[in-house]
């Protein structure tokens, strides 16, 4: 790894972080560094994708990943679209790989594609020509937001491994904490996970992750708190019994963090539920939160994301003329 | 004038008589009128079809005890006229098919017009199970009775379980005046619910909806217990865990009149066969853990398992070319029920007469068919196959409508060469 190019990516979609080689991870991160300088000047622009259109397809609402990814195409100087079902033939019955044959039929370079089933970005990638990011697949994988965890994290302490992380709440449910667990297993940083027994998912110790049930347990000197999203129909009886109860037992309140190291850092994927996964205290103190910074860095990390794909799809026309 | 048809030179199969020896067939009017080494080329009647087995296999045509035949309601997947060619390239020449068409077998008319349907097409044998529960709702009884003279042969509410214990117990209970057999999808349903795979790792890595094994072995033991309390006669389909297949174990050795079948892709496939989300090993009960499928083997082969199905769904490309949660469960199972069946011969697991008698007189003889056996008065179905012909499962060659199998390209050992039903023969290998 450490004589090939810089920023060596050979695949050809992001699909997820399961699989990802320790090197190429580094290398996504390594370019991202780059961007979020880039996106911190006057001019924002770079020519990189200059002609390249990139689709922005959300079978599923989102605002933040969708806006984030549209504004990483622009700063590369892609032309950017978003499709979302409410205004393509989704509803109407159309299947996935007609809507898959459909946008392929458009020749757009780079497709960003979020999907509420898991392995449905997958199944897409397969029948369209250029180059697919898994935006988000069900409960699967969402592995740009695991990079720009990652890159937070190194940007703030300097680099992953030796580090012990600890995700917490709808563990089960979550795309975000499998590629995070995927990407820290590959860079060395301890996980652990944290999460009522309800909301754990089976088998999880198999990941090579210690699981805790008990959140000062979990916390116990822990270098970043990572919590997670927990969806409202999930909190009124079906998988925990209320918010009150979930928020007293596994909420991030000043009084749980205080098990963490003094510096311990919170992260959190957004969007937040105050008062149910975290405390606005907590949430807000600009000495330990991370979110705000999150956000930029998913700026970046995607325009790393759009940038290699795209070279690595220039590199596959190439041979292939 | 009697038609006659000799099968001579042949390895014969028959495990009902556990008669493993070389010699022949006579079929005469359709019905078995001599088997053994007294038919040979020369003692054959004058004007009979004489057919050379070489030295081949000749057993009881295979009994497949479950099979969904799409007619009506769902000709584009499958129709009585592709499936029965399909089970005669498979030495299928009897067929049980589900009760889960459109319209639902939950009236004497629908069970006419398969047998209807069958007679028109003339090639192998077709019965089908009336619905336990009216529309498969499981809530109100069908007429057992009168689907039962109509020819409804067991009943079930075939891909769905039979989720009330009421009903269930009312069912096993009324069923006794017929002597009817009832038939369990067996999963708890509300444990299962929404559930597409087998609970635990791969469902965790894969982020897909889990259901744990142990609903299967949950439903099989409340129903134990609405047999112990009805004497009703129960059989547990496709069965596919330690856990459930040792409560069968148990059961039989109370002397309860309860019996389980399964399917090859239980014992031929464990759940690391969705790999990377592919949907043609999405099949309900969902594929297990390693541990269950060596279960499986061993039930089969210390009999807790009677028979072998190969519980035959047909799907189209647009049921299964969806997102895996998406996509409909099932394998096309006709056409390949010999050959993987024969891998438990192969690999050492059970006597080549034992497989047999999983797939001819076991389901026959739970059913209540005079059919899977060689002896002079039975019905002239036969196939003739060789056991160790190396091969590969080819889907492309299928005669049923739809593709669907996750074992395409297996290489198997074992080739039917010649299915004959009432001595007429409905397929020969090319």
């Amino acid at each position: 790894m450490a004589d090939a190019a810089p920023y060596s990516y050979p695949h050809r979609h992001l699909l997820g972080i399961e699989g990802l080689a320790p090197g190429e991870i580094s290398a996504l991160l390594d370019l991202s560094e780059s961007y979020v300088e880039q996106s911190r000047r006057d001019d924002k622009k770079v020519a990189v994708l200059k002609g390249r259109t990139v689709i922005n397809v959300f079978f599923e609402t989102s605002t933040r990943t969708r806006t984030s990814f549209e504004l990483a195409g622009k700063r590369l100087g892609a032309d950017v679209i978003n499709i979302s079902p409410d205004i393509s033939a989704i509803k109407k019955g159309e299947t996935l790989l007609d809507t898959a044959l459909t946008l392929n039929a458009m020749r757009p370079d780079l497709l960003v594609v979020r999907h509420p089933e898991s392995g449905a970005v997958q199944l897409l990638a397969e029948k369209v020509d250029g180059a697919v990011i898994n935006a988000g697949d069900g409960w699967h994988e969402h592995p740009t937001q695991a990079l720009l965890d990652a890159l937070t994290i190194r940007r703030r302490l300097g680099g992953l491994t030796g580090l012990t992380v600890a995700i917490c709440g709808d563990i089960m449910h979550s795309r975000v904490a499998r590629s995070n667990i995927h990407l820290f297993n590959a860079m060395g940083t301890r996980v652990r996970v944290v999460a009522p027994p309800t909301l754990m998912p089976a088998e999880v110790d198999r990941f090579g992750v210690e699981a805790f049930h008990d959140m000062r347990a979990g916390l116990d000197g822990v270098d970043i708190v990572m919590m997670l999203r927990l969806q409202t129909e999930r909190m009124q009886g079906s998988f925990v019994p209320s918010v009150r109860e979930y928020f007293h037992f596994f909420g991030l309140d000043a009084r749980k963090l205080a098990a963490a190291r003094p510096d311990a850092l919170v992260m959190h994927p957004g969007p937040m539920n105050r008062g149910v996964e975290i405390d606005s205290d907590v949430a807000d103190d600009i000495h330990r939160s991370l979110i705000q910074e999150q956000v930029e860095m998913g700026v970046a990390v995607r325009m790393a994301c759009l940038d290699l794909l795209t070279r690595k799809l220039q590199s596959n026309r190439a041979e292939a003329a | 004038m009697t038609k006659r048809t000799a099968l001579i030179n042949a390895r014969l199969l028959d495990p009902a008589a556990r008669l493993d020896a070389p010699g022949g067939i006579l079929i005469e009017d359709g019905r078995i009128a001599a088997r053994g080494p007294e038919v040979t080329a020369g003692s054959a009647p004058e004007g009979a079809a004489v057919i050379d087995c070489n030295g081949a296999c000749a057993a009881p045509g295979l009994v497949d005890m479950r099979v969904q035949l799409g007619e009506p309601g769902g000709e584009h997947k499958e129709t009585i006229d592709s499936g029965s060619l399909a089970a005669a390239a498979g030495g299928v020449t009897a067929v049980v098919a589900l009760p889960n068409t459109s319209p639902v077998i939950d009236d004497v008319n629908v069970v006419e017009f398969i047998a209807r349907r069958a007679r028109e097409v003339r090639r192998v044998k077709m019965f089908a199970y009336g619905a336990l529960t009216r529309g498969l709702k499981g809530e109100r009884l069908t007429e057992l009775g009168m689907l039962k003279d109509a020819g409804a042969l067991a009943f079930t509410d075939g891909l769905r379980a039979v989720s009330s214990a009421r009903v269930m117990r009312r069912a096993l209970s009324y069923a006794q005046a017929f002597d009817a057999l009832i038939v369990q999808h067996p999963e708890e349903p509300e444990l299962a619910q929404g559930g597409v795979v087998t609970e635990g790792e791969i469902a965790t890595r894969l982020g897909l909806p889990g259901i744990p094994a142990i609903a299967e072995a949950m439903m099989i033991q409340r129903d134990l217990g609405l047999v112990e309390l009805t004497g009703g006669r129960y059989h547990a389909a496709h069965v596919t865990t330690a856990q459930g297949l040792a409560l069968i174990r148990r059961a039989k050795r109370e002397g309860w009149r309860v019996t389980c079948d399964t399917a090859p892709h239980y014992f031929a496939l464990n759940e690391t066969a969705i790999g990377e989300y592919r949907t043609f090993g999405k099949v309900s009960p969902p594929l297990r853990p390693e541990a269950d499928r060596r279960a499986v083997v061993e039930a089969l082969a210390d009999g807790a398992i009677d028979a072998i199905a190969s519980d035959h769904d047909p799907q189209d490309q647009e049921s299964k070319r969806l997102p895996f949660a998406d996509a409909e469960p099932g394998i096309v199972g006709l056409e390949s029920l010999l050959p993987l069946s024969l891998e438990l011969y192969h690999n050492g697991h059970m006597p080549l007469l034992d497989v047999m008698e999983k797939l001819t007189c076991g389901p026959a003889d739970l059913l209540g068919l005079p059919l899977g056996r060689l002896a002079p008065g039975a019905p002239g179905d036969v196939v003739v196959f060789d056991p160790e012909i190396p091969a590969r499962i080819d889907v492309d060659a299928f005669r049923s409508k739809s593709r669907n199998s996750p074992f395409d390209r297996r290489p198997v050992q074992g080739r039917v060469l010649r299915t004959v039903v009432d001595g007429r023969t409905v397929f020969e290998a090319g």
